[in-house]
């Protein structure tokens, strides 16, 4: 019941509302992972990011996909919950738990151990619009949970426009999705995440919208 | 279903007779020199066949179907202007009523309202932007946005929205009917850039406007220009019922509007430092790219017809 729900979601609004409602100039297509386990990590503006990375995605492959979302925002009440779990599929982060790094990311361990791909924002939150915020660690430490997790790079531009933080009329605007080579695989934390920083500034460049 | 009158058919017949000849040539071409690269040809044909297949299919349905269809492309542009243009966060409010005028100006046209379609956006849209911005209270910016909004209205939705209002203007042609009017006015607007870039390719010497565009040549302009002229002269009184000599004014408003409608959106991407406007039709570029030309080419072929005729 809940993968025809997820289905019918998929077709009825994630789909319509990516490339009719907003409408999308993507670049490097080609470079997005079709199987886990991968982790595409993007900048986090708008709500409708989650739904544009996995608009991307054919239908087919939807099962595949795990945004990594907020837990005290996202089962906040029991719809949103319901919702978040069951149609968008997330694995719940208790950011704000002092829980040790193991329990925090089990469900990412899980989810990656079975060639799923997550979806990750490395700055944590919705940042100030149009604006990048300092990249967290924890994407390193979610990649390094099991071997050979492809990290992609996307940088989305737009997106704060057709839906910023804090407002609920959507407003349809073009928007850029670039999607980068993976990520060197490589096992040094700083090495890594100054990679992954180049890679996002290199694809902010490409971005048509202003 | 729309019966096609018999002019307009058999020219539909031949357009999309020479679409089957490019793609056939293009082919051929491949098969001869197998190592070279024909990607952006094939996907330039491609998108040729899904613009004529649409605009076909809309027009064989009906003339509702073919507004809402233009309506359509009026939401597609005018989104794709205000994406690649800065605007204020706080404009994204005054920005939802110039969508929202969208289906209002296409439903005047569909009851062939003349007058409500004529002002709708030149006067009320045109007050009521600025009285949302006012309420909006933010001062900082507010000319510059107004006229970027303004700008894009213009163009975006009362310039494309001539397009439509063709197709229910009184029948003068019986042969060729309303949609006579629609095809002409693509067949000489497509044609002219197509005429432009030619002569321009061929006799090229003296750059027109070497600051907007470094590829228009004066040869290129006068070529298209009496290229446009003369096939007019011939198409016109096929597809329209102006006579041969008005038909040949017709083609040479158009071929210097349309050359005008495409270096305006050059400036515009110029301006933004952008190659494209977008890239929704792969090998043309955004739809503001395909349609440059036609935005300035719309209202002056109808108000010319409209002045003429009615």
């Amino acid at each position: 019941m809940n993968k025809f729900l997820q289905i019918l979601f998929f077709v009825t609004v994630i789909k319509p509302l990516t490339f009719i409602i907003l409408g999308l100039n993507i670049r490097g297509k080609s470079n997005l992972p079709m199987n886990g386990p991968a982790i595409l990590a993007a900048n986090h503006n708008s709500h409708l990011d989650t739904i544009v990375l996995m608009g991307l995605y054919p239908l087919s492959k939807v099962k595949y996909l795990r945004p990594v979302a907020a837990a005290d925002y996202f089962m906040k009440n029991r719809f949103l919950r319901w919702f978040s779990l069951n149609i968008m599929n997330i694995i719940p982060l208790e950011r704000k738990a002092r829980k040790s790094k193991d329990e925090l990311f089990a469900g990412c361990k899980e989810a990656l151990e079975n060639n799923k791909i997550l979806i990750l924002y490395p700055e944590g939150s919705r940042g100030k619009a149009g604006e990048m915020a300092e990249l967290k660690k924890g994407i390193f430490h979610i990649k390094s949970l099991t071997r050979n997790v492809q990290v992609t790079p996307i940088i989305m531009s737009g997106l704060d426009k057709a839906l910023p933080k804090d407002e609920s009329l959507l407003v349809p605007f073009n928007c850029d999705v670039i999607v980068g080579e993976p990520v060197s695989k490589t096992n040094d934390s700083s090495e890594f995440m100054n990679d992954l920083k180049g890679k996002f500034q290199e694809l902010s460049k490409l971005c048509l919208t202003k | 279903m729309l019966i096609i009158p018999a002019n307009s058919k058999f020219v539909m017949l031949c357009i999309a007779i020479s679409l089957i000849s490019a793609t056939v040539i293009r082919l051929a071409l491949q098969k001869k020199n197998p190592q070279k690269d024909y990607t952006e040809l094939r996907q330039r044909i491609q998108s040729w066949w899904w613009m004529v297949g649409l605009l076909f299919g809309v027009l064989i349905i009906g003339v509702s179907t073919t507004i809402a269809f233009i309506g359509f492309l009026s939401f597609l542009a005018l989104k794709e202007f205000l994406s690649i243009t800065p605007t204020r966060q706080i404009d994204r409010r005054a920005i939802f009523w110039l969508y929202l005028s969208i289906p209002f100006q296409y439903y005047w046209i569909s009851i062939g309202w003349y007058g409500m379609f004529i002002i709708f956006i030149p006067v009320y849209i045109f007050l009521i932007v600025p009285i949302r911005m006012v309420m909006l209270g933010q001062t900082e910016g507010f000319i510059k946005s107004a006229g970027t909004l303004h700008f894009a209205a213009m163009l975006t939705i009362f310039c494309i929205s001539h397009l439509a209002y063709l197709l229910v203007l009184p029948t003068t042609h019986v042969e060729a009917g309303s949609i006579g009017l629609v095809l002409c006015l693509l067949i000489l607007t497509q044609f002219n850039d197509v005429a432009q870039y030619i002569w321009g390719k061929l006799f090229g010497k003296h750059k027109i406007i070497p600051k907007i565009s470094p590829n228009k040549t004066t040869e290129g302009f006068l070529g298209g220009l009496i290229t446009i002229v003369s096939v007019s002269y011939f198409l016109g009184p096929y597809l329209t019922s102006l006579s041969s000599i008005s038909a040949a004014i017709a083609g040479g408003l158009i071929s210097v509007s349309g050359f005008f409608g495409d270096l305006v959106i050059s400036s515009v991407k110029r301006d933004l430092e952008i190659k494209d406007t977008g890239n929704l039709i792969p090998g043309h570029g955004g739809i503001l790219d395909r349609l440059d030309s036609l935005i300035f080419t719309a209202p002056v072929f109808f108000h010319y017809i409209y002045y003429l005729e009615f």
